[in-house]
């Protein structure tokens, strides 16, 4: 047998006091795709960067090909065979320049190759290289001009134009159309064929299944699971990603009253299955799904940010379709958003006027604030959710991230919602903020229709009445949270079956 | 204790700096302090400061308005030639002007919001072509009462008493004919800038865009209106400033307004080192203007001479800048 491409034994890596990866083994082999998976934030991202020399372990070892491999920096990672597709597309092409100039740009950076760039032999080798990987554009074509798998296509073709042992792929069809995968996937075949050892990271179960010879999963910096034995067992897998531990939150499952909101036929794209669903007054409902499942556009389509293909959305009995936010928010739906630094939090701005932004209009007499209004109210939900601060005058950024979230989540309790949506409103959240949002939440639940869009079953058990699963824009199950059947629960998320397997209420 | 220092120095350093400046040109300087030359000062920094405010509204929505000196320009060739030329009423003249501004502020507005131009390309834009526009009609010259047009007739409109009023009265305050029209104007403006900036929601909201503009529009502001209206009062805050000029000066004078885009500019961004706020506001850009006017006129006093005022202003506002975002930067740890 041939020796294993990469090998990784005992990868230490911690910032500060957050140990990130806890003793890593990996072996990558040539000619085979190792699919990595992992939620956000178990460690993934770290691993890749301390490989392809961005990061330097704290501890273990790496070997490439028997020789032990401790790269210096990203630039000698790549001299020495390990080459990395990273997740934003751009990061590996230059748009401005042309594809042929793309092709070699590495070539370029090389020492010893002369002052004036010899055009018309760059353009020969990057036919070459070109014609090789099967891709079929333009050559002067400006790259900015292409489309996104051809970007794509260009970024790797760049890497193998190294002739590369190891090829590190992070999310490669993140932004891909299904189309535009499948000539992904054939570079890739053709990469495994030529003995490229190629690891493959992703939340796609679609593409999981389509090219992984052997899964490895990540949880809380460890690896939580390798799955080598044809036929790979993908339940297992995200099992092992997700994690099911029973948690100690008792849920008192309430069904609601009547429905508030009601989405009949909702396409959210061309080629979604429609969407129906009721959610009732009084009633928390978890929408969770993998990265990609259509949950985030749903979420959208309720706030007024994107459009629905078809279908139609009720409140209340009423035709709703907002056409921005803004019309959302003043019919009653609001929504925290996901990735709170860049979509919620107001840097410059104080506790309280963070808060009470999206409702200064009632705390003001005419155009003028009256600042303090706005501090009571803030003072009053800094003690429901419990927010730990000096005063509400303090800035923002003073609190921790739990902190910082309760009061992105106390934003839109301020004012009575008739539609709460809620987008990840545990991220980067600590357990014990966690447990006091959920159950503030819950507690407040009386007198709207409140959705959680969730990618952790965890999560979900904790808040939720109801957990519905989405995959590829359809609704796949629905469960109610009592007695849940975990194992069908997680077969409805990885799309096991395309029906749904769950129980009914 | 260390940090209290950091804070107070953040917090007051450019005020204290500023009244020392103060004390020290009263004593070395013979009639630098008095009513006279205070108002002198405000005098100088009265249109400055009229434009900086404007363009403190658009650095609050994180843009920035590069045609202001050109807006400010425009409105004097306008009003020129709208009473000169054309022979319209004062308030005509007037109100045509703001309009102008308002009008410019709209297309700069509508050019970044709309068709995603980043602002200082688009207010680029805009200012050379103000520029280029306000020379069309006189071919390049300046408008005076009496100059020959190019069908060969003698112009014979006057810029009009009423219109003159407004550059040129003094209003008797401790001593007769003592503050200049302008500098009430400077005032009044400050003083809603202020307003609305600081206590309307509306001016709240305009801070949020300019720190995180998409979750300023996640929690349902119309950001592009608010962007729009930005550039539209920096417009017209030019145009006043404009109409002032030529208030004073009486002609449409072609070379004046050379330097009004730095100077208001500058006085801008030696705001953001008041009080340490660190961002755009009003206060700070009335004390920025006044610091600058203080400080040229008491070298002017003290007989420096006039090439170094230039260098002087550009040593202010990179020290402003520094002690802006340097110490700041050092305090972001340790709290608000």
């Amino acid at each position: 047998m041939s020796v294993d491409a990469l090998k990784v034994n005992g990868l230490q890596k911690s910032f500060g006091k957050n140990y990130v990866l806890r003793g890593i083994d990996v072996v990558l082999e040539p000619g085979s795709v190792t699919v990595l998976m992992g939620a956000n934030g178990a460690g993934k991202s770290t691993l890749v960067k301390v490989i392809c020399g961005h990061h330097r372990a704290d501890g273990g070892s790496m070997s490439l090909a028997g020789q032990p491999f401790d790269p210096a920096d990203a630039a000698d990672a790549i001299r020495q065979g390990v080459v990395t597709v990273h997740q934003s597309i751009d990061d590996g092409v230059i748009p401005d320049l042309d594809v042929a100039n793309n092709l070699m740009l590495d070539r370029l950076v090389e020492r010893g190759h002369g002052l004036f760039v010899r055009e018309r032999h760059l353009r020969a080798e990057a036919a070459k290289v070109a014609a090789e990987m099967g891709i079929d554009v333009n050559l002067r074509a400006r790259v900015s001009d292409l489309s996104v798998a051809d970007r794509q296509m260009i970024a790797i073709a760049r890497a193998m134009a190294r002739a590369p042992k190891v090829l590190i792929l992070d999310e490669p069809t993140s932004s891909l159309s299904a189309t535009e995968a499948d000539r992904l996937f054939a570079l890739i075949e053709r990469l495994r064929e030529q003995g490229v050892a190629i690891l493959y990271i992703s939340h796609r179960m679609s593409d999981i299944r389509r090219i992984a010879d052997r899964i490895i999963v990540m949880r809380d910096g460890a690896i939580s699971g390798t799955f080598d034995t044809a036929p790979l067992d993908y339940e297992a897998a995200v099992t092992a990603m997700l994690g099911h531990r029973m948690t100690e939150v008792d849920v008192a499952v309430q069904s609601g009253t009547t429905p508030v909101l009601e989405l009949a036929n909702l396409r959210l794209s061309q080629a979604a299955t429609p969407i129906n669903l009721e959610a009732r007054d009084g009633e928390v409902v978890a929408l969770v799904g993998l990265l990609g499942s259509g949950k985030s556009r749903l979420a959208e389509i309720l706030y007024g940010m994107a459009r629905p293909t078809s279908g139609t959305v009720r409140i209340n009995g009423a035709d709703y379709a907002p056409r921005s936010v803004e019309d959302a928010v003043a019919k009653g739906v609001f929504m925290s958003p996901k990735d709170r630094s860049t979509n919620a939090v107001i840097p410059a701005f104080d506790i309280a006027d963070n808060m009470t932004l999206p409702f200064l209009k009632g705390l003001s007499v005419g155009s003028f604030l009256k600042a303090s209004r706005q501090k009571t109210r803030a003072q009053e939900m800094v003690g429901q959710l419990g927010i730990v601060c000096q005063s509400v005058g303090d800035g923002i950024g003073t609190l921790s991230g739990g902190n910082q979230q309760k009061v992105m989540i106390a934003r839109w309790l301020l004012e009575p919602a008739k539609v709460l949506l809620l987008d990840e409103p545990f991220q980067g959240v600590d357990i014990g903020a966690r447990r006091d949002i959920g159950r503030h939440i819950r507690a407040t639940a009386n007198g709207r229709a409140t959705l959680v869009f969730l990618a952790e079953i965890d999560e979900a058990l904790e808040i939720a009445d109801r957990i519905v699963v989405m995959n590829e824009g359809a609704i796949v199950g629905e469960h109610k949270n009592q007695n849940v059947d975990l194992a069908a629960l997680v077969a409805d998320i990885s799309g096991a079956q395309l029906t749904a397997t769950g129980t009914h209420p | 204790m260390n940090d209290r220092l950091l804070d107070f120095a953040i917090r007051y350093g450019f005020l204290i700096l500023l009244f020392g400046m103060v004390v020290y040109f009263s004593i070395a300087a013979p009639g630098f302090y008095g009513p006279l030359s205070a108002a002198f000062v405000l005098q100088s920094v009265a249109i400055t400061g009229i434009l900086a405010l404007g363009v403190t509204c658009t650095l609050v929505v994180g843009g920035f308005d590069l045609s202001i000196g050109a807006v400010a320009t425009s409105a004097l060739m306008l009003s020129a030639y709208s009473m000169v030329i054309l022979e319209h009423p004062t308030i005509v003249a007037v109100f045509l002007c703001l309009g102008m501004g308002a009008l410019v502020g709209l297309i700069n507005g509508l050019l970044i919001v709309k068709f995603r131009v980043p602002d200082l390309l688009a207010t680029l834009g805009m200012m050379f072509l103000l520029i280029g526009l306000q020379r069309i009609p006189t071919q390049g010259n300046s408008i005076a009462t009496g100059m020959t047009l190019t069908d060969g007739t003698v112009a014979e409109g006057t810029f009009s008493a009423a219109f003159l009023w407004l550059g040129r009265h003094r209003f008797d305050v401790v001593i007769d004919r003592l503050l200049p029209m302008p500098v009430v104007i400077f005032i009044g403006i400050a003083v809603l800038i202020w307003l609305f900036l600081g206590f309307t929601r509306h001016g709240r909201l305009m801070y949020a865009i300019g720190s995180n503009e998409r979750a300023a529009a996640l929690v349902g502001t119309p950001v592009n209106r608010y962007k729009i209206a930005a550039y539209m009062i920096s417009g017209v805050t030019a145009s006043i400033g404009g109409i002032l000029l030529a208030a004073r000066l009486g002609r449409g004078d072609i070379a004046s307004g050379n330097n009004l885009l730095l100077d208001s500019v500058a006085a801008a961004l030696i705001g953001f080192a008041v009080l340490g706020a660190a961002r755009p506001n009003a206060f700070g850009t009335a004390i920025g203007a006044l610091f600058v006017g203080i400080l040229l006129q008491g070298m002017t006093m003290m007989n420096a001479p006039y090439y170094t005022q230039d260098f002087v202003k550009g040593a202010v506002l990179v020290a402003a800048l520094v002690f802006t975002f340097y110490l700041s930067s050092r305090r972001s740890g340790t709290g608000h």
